[in-house]
């Protein structure tokens, strides 16, 4: 099968007075057409700046993408000009934001903040655009679109504004959808709704997603392919059910040990991971999750991992990857 | 009132919300109502001039020379038997003319300037502030002095002279005006609505003017209602200078130039446009200060 989106080697990096942030230390993954793919890790490990330079919005300065290539529907996006990559944003790759409450304009009412997109990416009149709006406001499931085109945002609670995102993000017709913690902002019953919607209208329009998350739920239940990071590489890949079941790094284990589930015993702790993530302007040649990890040898402290095969499909780079395993975990 | 929409039932909210508003504006706000009836009265006293006397506020009577004030020249009469309350109306014309449009055009370019710089961010932003702060160096008189000066020595004739106070005022008042649309500016740089519209592949203009712009009309419309009465002292300043409007156009700031000879003789050549200058300048901050506090949301919950 054809690969709708091809990051190999992506390197992103920060020029700061403390330092030259790495925050994406060479990624490489594949999005097939119409796939869900997730991208996992806790805060600062590199996943939004990640899903940023595939859309080349990394603030620079000081930040800029040093090495690498992004090849999206046979274009190489590091390539395109500025007016290029404008075409791309909003028409071929579709955004939803972490914060629905602020990811909208307060002075544009929901009509023009949907049709102001098609305007600019097709050539639609004005009456198309607004029919085009309406079509997707039932499409994302909010009730008398009519009404709600006249309004603005404030005048939507947080699951309507995401719906609303989401509309926007589907309206041109994109490829691909990149969602950046769509649900963190929402409510733990909004959240499962506007999961369900993504998964369900990406389907039904053949829309592959990109879903940027800490929320190992969100991943078992809609994703198919899990990207594992942290501090800024991908340290573990597979299929979602590979993950979830059989996860071949200590990170992703200790990840999967702090959040609750059906499965386990009555009355077990949670076991958050212990320490703090890495500060990546010191990262040594090292394994960056050594410090914090229950595994380490001194062979860790010698070279940083390669990422290699531990069963068809599923990747993991870890020195130690063949005695990790979940059977400990419950132990 | 049985068969009403839900639309027709928001449209009716929002005009009572409107009215209400303006009715909280009035009892919150006495003084800048007060300042709002000044302002009103000025500009209906503008547009309807011919109507409110019957004089040409140009022409020279000889035979009325240095009336007092009395039943037929309420104001009095000056050194060319031009009657005052004409001259005065007339005069609100161009104060108001040169306060409302360096007001808006300064403002305007200011907040375009100053939202643009605030997008950029980075070099441009901090080169831009360089060259705002030069211009912010100069005295506002002195800029505007200097900007007239060069003018007359293109020797254009004395109606024109009320463009060149207009572009002098209006010069000084840009950086103003940037500088504080760029602070507010920044703030809403960061808010990610403006990520989202670039996520959105808009081009710079559109997001600069049609989502940064419109979420930072408060401290333009502040900086607009401050600044007409700031321009129409200084309008008044730079014709009082000799370097402002020429006569024989009526302007407040030259008429108490030409009256200065004669103040102690005939004192109502200079009272009454002094009197129009002050409180036209008073109503004008009185109204601007309110609409600053009645936008302020810090202050609005009280």
């Amino acid at each position: 099968m054809t690969k709708l989106l091809e990051i190999r080697d992506l390197k992103t990096q920060f020029f700061t007075s403390a330092g030259v942030v790495r925050a994406v230390d060479g990624i490489t993954y594949d999005v097939a057409p119409g796939e869900t793919v997730a991208v996992v890790g806790e805060s600062g490990c590199g996943k939004s700046v990640s899903a940023m330079s595939i859309l080349r919005l990394i603030p620079d300065p000081p930040g800029r993408i040093v090495a690498g290539s992004i090849m999206f529907d046979g274009k190489d996006l590091l390539a395109l000009s500025e007016a290029e990559m404008r075409e791309v944003r909003g028409r071929d790759i579709g955004m939803i934001f972490q914060e629905p409450m602020t990811s909208l304009n307060p002075v544009l009412t929901i009509e023009r903040q949907i049709t102001e997109t098609l305007e600019e990416h097709l050539d639609v009149s004005k009456a198309a655009a607004r029919q085009k709006a309406l079509e997707m406001l039932n499409l994302v499931g909010i009730s008398d679109p009519e009404r709600r085109l006249k309004q603005y945002p404030h005048h939507l609670s947080g699951g309507m504004r995401q719906r609303v995102m989401i509309a926007m993000a589907l309206a041109c017709g994109p490829k691909l959808i990149i969602a950046d913690e769509p649900t963190t902002a929402l409510d733990v019953t909004i959240q499962a709704q506007i999961l369900e919607l993504m998964k369900e209208l990406t389907r039904k329009l053949g829309v592959a997603l990109i879903i940027i998350t800490h929320n190992l739920g969100v991943v078992a239940r809609y994703a198919d392919r899990v990207n594992v990071m942290y501090a800024g590489r991908i340290i573990e890949s597979g299929d979602a059910v590979q993950i979830y079941h059989n996860p071949k790094h200590p990170y992703t284990l200790a990840l999967l040990r702090s959040v609750p589930r059906m499965d386990q015993a009555r009355g077990q702790k949670l076991r958050p991971v212990s320490g703090q993530p890495p500060d990546l302007t010191k990262l040594d040649e090292g394994c960056a999750f050594r410090p914090r990890c229950d595994f380490a040898t001194e062979q860790c402290a010698r070279a940083a991992p390669a990422l290699e095969e531990v069963e068809p499909g599923h990747i993991s780079a870890c020195w130690e990857k063949a005695k990790v395993g979940l059977v400990e975990a419950v132990g | 009132m049985t068969e009403m929409t839900t639309d027709q039932l928001e449209e009716l909210r929002d005009r009572i919300s409107l009215f209400k508003q303006f009715t909280g504006f009035v009892r919150k706000q006495p003084l800048g109502t007060a300042g709002g009836v000044v302002v009103i009265l000025y500009i209906l006293m503008a547009v309807f001039a011919p109507y409110i006397t019957g004089f040409d506020p140009t022409e020279n009577f000889y035979q009325n020379q240095f009336v007092a004030p009395g039943m037929q020249f309420p104001m009095g009469t000056d050194e060319w038997g031009r009657d005052i309350l004409t001259r005065v109306i007339y005069g609100s014309r161009t104060a108001l003319f040169v306060g409302f449009t360096c007001a808006i055009v300064g403002s305007t370019v200011g907040l375009v300037l100053g939202v643009g710089s605030a997008y950029y961010g980075g070099l441009i932003d901090l080169l831009f502030q360089r060259v705002m702060d030069v211009f912010m160096a100069f005295p506002l008189i002195i800029m505007a002095l200097a900007i007239v000066s060069m003018s007359r020595s293109l020797h254009l004739p004395p109606d024109t002279s009320v463009y060149f106070v207009i572009i002098a005022i209006t010069i000084p008042f840009i950086p103003r005006c940037a500088r504080v649309v760029r602070a507010s500016a920044l703030a809403i740089r960061e808010i990610p609505y403006i990520d989202a519209a670039r996520a959105n592949g808009f081009s710079d203009a559109r997001i600069i003017l049609r989502h940064m712009v419109p979420n930072v009309m408060a401290p333009y419309l502040i900086m607009i209602t401050a600044f007409v009465g700031q321009a129409i002292l200084l309008e008044a300043s730079l014709s009082f200078l000799g370097l402002g409007v020429q006569d024989p156009v009526p302007a407040w700031g030259l008429m108490l130039r030409n009256a200065q000879e004669f103040i102690r003789t005939e004192p109502w050549i200079a009272i009454w446009p002094g009197v129009a200058i002050s409180l036209g300048v008073f109503g004008f901050n009185l109204f601007g200060d309110a609409i600053r506090d009645a936008l302020d949301p810090k202050l609005r919950t009280q």
